[in-house]
């Protein structure tokens, strides 16, 4: 069987005067790592407690696979979620607290061994989470979430209070369940953190879709950034601002912003300048996210012609496009 | 409801709060059944409205209920309440989504605890109370038929308590608050609304159904009605308890668990 998608659609939350999810609609596939970015604040949060049935909408809906969460006899073995880093009682041991939660997914007291252990968390069975580290917590989490073995797994910032080497484990981790077939979501605040582990990406801000691509499409749209070094500084400065070339001084030289390395050598060869240095930097997708989210959207620069459809195998936004 | 049950009785028991809680419960109850039985058997002969004989022996196991109460309510009140205030909540209900049968599960989980609790408090004002009552009053009856059922229906009125503490909880989540009106209705508001509704005639019948009241009702001794006779009978007595709890539990499903969880 096909692990379940995961559908939003039209997902509108109000708290008080704030509208905190604005008509919100994305599908997450199976098989693959949905990456959902937005500042802190967006609304990645409530809205993954609507799509978990803690948090009622005002309007739209949300399903898991063919209903909603709440209407599948037994969620917790469809879904593995870990909502926050610090909810478990501090008194409980790890082990104790995996065991609370095991006979309503189903799972053997065995499982739960299994699963800490999977997480690295085996030396710590016996201490109460009381005396874990915020990283120890987030590897708690994520076992709870894993207990059921189950098709999708919806993770909320996952990496937060990680050290480096857990934030390498996580992605190594979320890019496996995806190649065994499951339906990964994972929210995240910072593009970087997921960039190296997701396939598609879904941003938001304020409750709003802002982009729905697959991670390659994105990357289409962030435009190319070049780092020049020219001996004649002044007439290098004179060059970019001829081609209307937004430049941003850096040691030496100059970062230009939406050309190419073959764009500025020409450009150059036709001026005469002498050129010591020009390297092609890497897209700068986090300034792209940036731009996506700020609190007015401007349209993606001209230079990298905006998608008319999202390309597949991204998740398809069910209405509207980006904004 | 079958793994909803043993999810809610394991979430009690993988924590330390309740047998801490229990000690505390039987240190205290030696310690008032012990003055209560030397304030009777101390007593002069014509100590006027001082029990005696097998109605001083069942006033005096009967503070397992009366003083000691307040030791499954909140024990009752922390199940409910340390899921939110440890937002252990969102596992819960990600895993029981049915709220209902969430609420259901807490409520029917502390009852082994909560008779455990009430065996702990018969032992503790037996051990406090019956030397002194055998050595220096009338006897500690512990063979009457009477005195025995009080006792046994002592265990039942702490199972119920505990019960009723999961629905108070619940309708309180915020854990301070919780205890804090616990400690304050048990330990002065109630003692002092029976003391002050018995002096009232028409208002005494109104003391019954205050929850202690009611509760001394099912032992059918009471420290604050010694001169006994104007108790609910138990039937009654043990309707007002599971109203209480089954009253308190809906209304906080109807809040609390209505409402967005986080």
């Amino acid at each position: 069987m096909t692990p379940p998608s995961l559908v939003v659609d039209g997902l509108t939350k109000q708290f008080g005067p704030l509208r905190a999810v604005d008509d919100l609609s994305f599908q997450v596939r199976p098989g693959a790592v949905t990456g959902f970015l937005g500042p802190n604040g967006a609304g990645k949060t409530t809205t993954l407690r609507m799509l978990l049935g803690l948090t009622r909408p005002t309007a739209g809906r949300t399903l898991v696979g063919d209903r909603p969460y709440v209407d599948h006899p037994s969620p917790g073995r469809v879904v593995g979620a870990a909502l926050e880093a610090s909810s478990f009682h501090p008194g409980r041991t790890g082990l104790g607290h995996l065991e609370v939660f095991a006979p309503q997914v189903g799972v053997s007291r065995a499982r739960c061994r299994a699963v800490l252990e999977a997480v690295g968390l085996d030396h710590a069975a016996r201490q109460r989470v009381g005396g874990y580290s915020m990283g120890m917590r987030q590897r708690l989490g994520l076992a709870t979430a894993l207990l059921a073995d189950p098709p999708v797994i919806v993770l909320d910032e996952p990496t937060n209070g990680l050290d480096p080497e857990g934030i390498k484990w996580i992605r190594g981790l979320l890019r496996q369940f995806a190649a065994e077939g499951r339906t990964v979501l994972v929210s995240s605040h910072l593009l970087r953190e997921v960039e190296a582990s997701v396939d598609d990406v879904v941003i938001i801000a304020q409750g709003r879709l802002r982009h729905a691509s697959s991670l390659t499409a994105l990357r289409e749209q962030a435009s190319p950034a070049t780092y020049v070094v020219a001996p004649d500084a002044a007439a290098l400065a004179d060059l970019a601002r001829s081609h209307g070339w937004r430049t941003v001084p850096e040691r030496d030289g100059l970062v230009v912003d939406g050309a190419t390395a073959p764009e500025i050598g020409a450009a150059a060869y036709r001026s005469g300048l002498e050129l010591h240095e020009l390297t092609r930097r890497d897209v700068d997708i986090e300034e792209l996210f940036f731009r996506l989210t700020r609190a007015t959207p401007v349209p993606p620069p001209a230079a990298s012609p905006p998608p008319a459809t999202p390309p597949s195998p991204g998740p398809a936004p069910l209405k509207g496009d980006d904004r | 409801m079958r793994s909803a049950l043993l999810a809610e009785y394991r979430k009690l028991v993988t924590t330390r709060i309740w047998w801490v809680l229990l000690i505390a419960m039987a240190g205290y109850l030696v310690f008032i059944a012990a003055a209560i039985a030397a304030s009777f058997a101390f007593a002069p002969a014509d100590g006027g409205s001082v029990p005696v004989g097998e109605e001083a022996a069942r006033t005096t196991y009967s503070v397992i209920n009366s003083i000691g109460y307040v030791f499954p309510l909140v024990i009752g009140s922390l199940a409910m309440t340390t899921e939110f205030r440890h937002k252990t909540i969102t596992q819960s209900l990600l895993v029981e989504p049915d709220r209902t049968r969430f609420l259901v599960a807490k409520v029917l989980s502390v009852v082994p605890v909560g008779l455990l609790a009430g065996v702990v408090g018969v032992l503790a004002v037996l051990l406090g109370g019956a030397p002194l009552l055998a050595l220096q009053g009338d006897g500690a009856y512990l063979a009457d038929r009477d005195v025995v059922m009080s006792l046994l229906l002592g265990v039942v009125a702490i199972a119920l308590w505990a019960m009723i503490g999961v629905g108070f909880g619940t309708l309180v989540p915020n854990q301070v608050a919780a205890i804090v009106v616990i400690l304050a209705f048990t330990q002065f508001v109630e003692p002092v609304a029976r003391l002050a509704l018995s002096q009232v005639d028409a208002l005494s019948d109104l003391a019954n159904f205050l929850p202690g009241g009611a509760a001394d009702a099912l032992l059918g001794a009471s420290l604050f009605a010694a001169d006994g006779g104007d108790l609910l009978p138990r039937w009654a007595a043990a309707l007002v308890l599971i109203g209480y709890a089954i009253g308190f539990a809906a209304l906080g499903r109807l809040t609390t668990l209505r409402r967005d969880i986080g």
